[in-house]
């Protein structure tokens, strides 16, 4: 349809403006991250002299954690706008105009991109003027950008299969504690060869989670690592790619209205 | 069948561990009608809305709106007709005018043509000095005008209503009256309305369809129904209550007794023209009523007549029903 492209702009224009619209979902994800990062960075500052620890900085270690945790924030933007659109009727109306189910979900996880590398963009600025110097240079950081846009997809997608299927914005919430467990056991605070062989590295190691950290992390200090890439690239690739068919099938199920 | 018109044929809706929402309706509303769906919450008001316009599949029968199948040619269905929905479905965080905006892309109107629209609704509907201001801030009356402009973005030719006045005060409700009736008599736009309110079917509607449990109770114009109960009463209340059978034997001249909650009561033989005579005949016989009132039927009395049971809510639309009510005080 000709008008698909206009209408991803203007449903994702509108994801946008209501995030912006509500100061308390605009500063939680850029200002809570940022803190847990000043809280971590001063706390975990003696695991820099662990043999084999990967940086001399921890502050460049924990940066890649307010990614995820920012991705993490997006999700839950993202399915509690569309539940609230279940809820109010709004998605009934916008299912009765030409609107195609893949323009809504396109629209909305464009604006939860959009908003994404606004925190990506910030969490950068933050590190580097606190000192961090990325160890793949500038192309790093677009390669970061790239990436943190797949993790951002990913996660938001899933916020927006968890919408349609309880199209309540409270389940939507309550996946939130759920998912900082995933992220709580992951590399988030230590690197994985370092930690002692106990259930929890084990729990890290089989968590996706510690990959997408890992992926972040090697841009910003090791440089190049392909396998830490790929291995990132790949889950965020694999769990975008489910997230966005499940919610697919989940829109037109409630526009068949089964 | 011409492309404005509804129809629906043994149209049923069954929910999971659910009595039959709608159980097996029938209607034909012509191109150009205003046809009100008339019936207490719960009745099925809403579930045929939501099947009539593809929101809701139908567990059997059949409808066709504006020609087209509603559940084979849905796509089509939805190009031909507005709706809006019992809840103004709104974001709150929006303005009047970006919800114009959005709704008139997401209808594909071509580019240049969507901020004269948006403007000559935001006109039409009274929202000017409020298009650039945030939904959460709009009254229910605001709210609602909004969302019948958004139903009309694109021009249908069909537009279904539900419940459109419900909680609006009662300038909304008569602004809102005019704007369905000009966009019937002017644009030649089929309305299809439900409404719990009697006074808003009997102003608005061509045509009312009655439904009552799921099913269609009573179809007809809402003078051939009430027509169909009968003649209008007359109700006298006696200042002396020993003066009940006199009175009684007064208004029996023009016509059968009938029941009465206060008083005495009389269907009228001919028509409230008696009513005049009844006053002169009380007067004659000094005899002092201190209340008089002549009741026309009402689609409640329709209702009623048709389920055993008042229409919910209506207590409140009775007195408009009634015509002419006439309160003497005691000479």
């Amino acid at each position: 349809m000709s008008v698909a492209p206009d209408q991803v702009y203007l449903l994702a224009r509108r994801s946008v403006v209501r995030t912006l619209r509500q100061p308390a979902n605009v500063i939680g994800p850029l200002i809570f991250p940022l803190f847990l990062l000043a809280v971590n960075s001063a706390g975990l500052r003696a695991e820099t002299h662990l043999p084999g620890f990967p940086s001399h900085s921890i502050l460049a270690f924990i940066l890649a954690v307010p990614f995820i945790q920012g991705a993490l924030f997006a999700t839950m933007n993202t399915g509690t706008d569309l539940a609230r659109d279940i809820q109010t009727g709004f998605l009934s109306r916008l299912s009765l105009t030409p609107m195609r189910g893949t323009a809504l979900l396109l629209g909305q996880l464009g604006g939860t991109i959009t908003l994404g590398w606004i925190q990506a963009l910030v969490y950068i600025a933050v590190g580097t003027i606190a000192g961090v110097r990325f160890a793949s240079g500038v192309p790093g950081v677009l390669v970061l950008l790239v990436f943190y846009t797949l993790v951002v997809l990913a996660f938001g997608a899933l916020g927006l299969f968890a919408a349609l299927r309880t199209g309540s914005g409270e389940a939507v919430q309550g996946l939130f504690p759920a998912f900082f467990v995933f992220l709580f056991i992951s590399s988030m605070a230590i690197p994985r060869n370092l930690m002692t062989h106990t259930w929890f590295r084990d729990a890290a190691t089989a968590n996706p989670v510690s990959y997408l950290i890992e992926g972040v992390r090697s841009l910003i200090v090791i440089g190049w690592d392909g396998e830490a890439l790929a291995l990132g690239f790949g889950i965020a690739a694999v769990v975008a790619a489910i997230a966005i068919a499940l919610s697919a099938w989940s829109l037109q199920q409630r526009l068949a209205g089964s | 069948m011409s492309d404005n018109s509804i129809e629906a044929r043994e149209l049923v809706r069954e929910f999971k561990k659910g009595p039959r929402a709608v159980d097996g309706i029938d209607l034909q509303v012509e191109p150009g009608e205003i046809y009100g769906f008339l019936g207490p919450n719960g009745a099925g008001k809403s579930t045929t809305v939501l099947m009539l316009t593809t929101l809701l599949p139908p567990t059997s029968g059949t409808a066709r709106v504006g020609g087209y199948d509603v559940v084979k040619e849905g796509s089509e269905v939805r190009k031909a007709i507005g709706a809006a929905l019992q809840e103004a479905a709104l974001d709150p965080l929006l303005t009047g005018r970006e919800h114009l905006r959005l709704q008139a892309s997401l209808q594909a109107l071509p580019r240049e043509e969507r901020v004269p629209r948006a403007n000559e609704l935001l006109e039409r509907v009274g929202l000017t000095d409020a298009a650039d201001r945030r939904v959460k801030g709009y009254s229910g009356g605001m709210k609602r005008r909004l969302d019948l402009a958004l139903a009309l973005v694109h021009r249908p030719r069909i537009l279904f209503l539900d419940e459109p006045t419900t909680g609006l005060d009662i300038q909304s409700r008569t602004a809102l009256w005019d704007e369905v009736r000009r966009l019937a008599k002017d644009e030649g736009v089929t309305v299809f309305l439900t409404t719990q309110y009697l006074e808003e079917a009997d102003v608005l509607a061509d045509r009312v369809g009655i439904i009552d449990h799921g099913r269609i109770v009573a179809e007809g114009t809402p003078g051939a129904l009430k027509a169909e109960i009968g003649r209008p009463t007359v109700e006298a209340v006696p200042v002396d209550p020993g003066d009940a059978d006199r009175a009684a034997a007064i208004l029996a001249r023009f016509g059968e007794p009938c029941a009465s909650a206060h008083g005495v009561g009389v269907r009228l033989r001919t028509g409230q023209a008696d009513l005049a005579e009844i006053v002169r005949a009380l007067d004659r016989e000094g005899l002092k009523v201190e209340q008089l009132q002549l009741h026309q039927p009402s689609l409640d009395d329709v209702f009623l007549a048709k389920t055993g049971r008042s229409l919910e809510g209506a207590d409140d639309d009775e007195q408009d029903g009634r015509v002419g009510a006439l309160a003497m005080e005691s000479a």
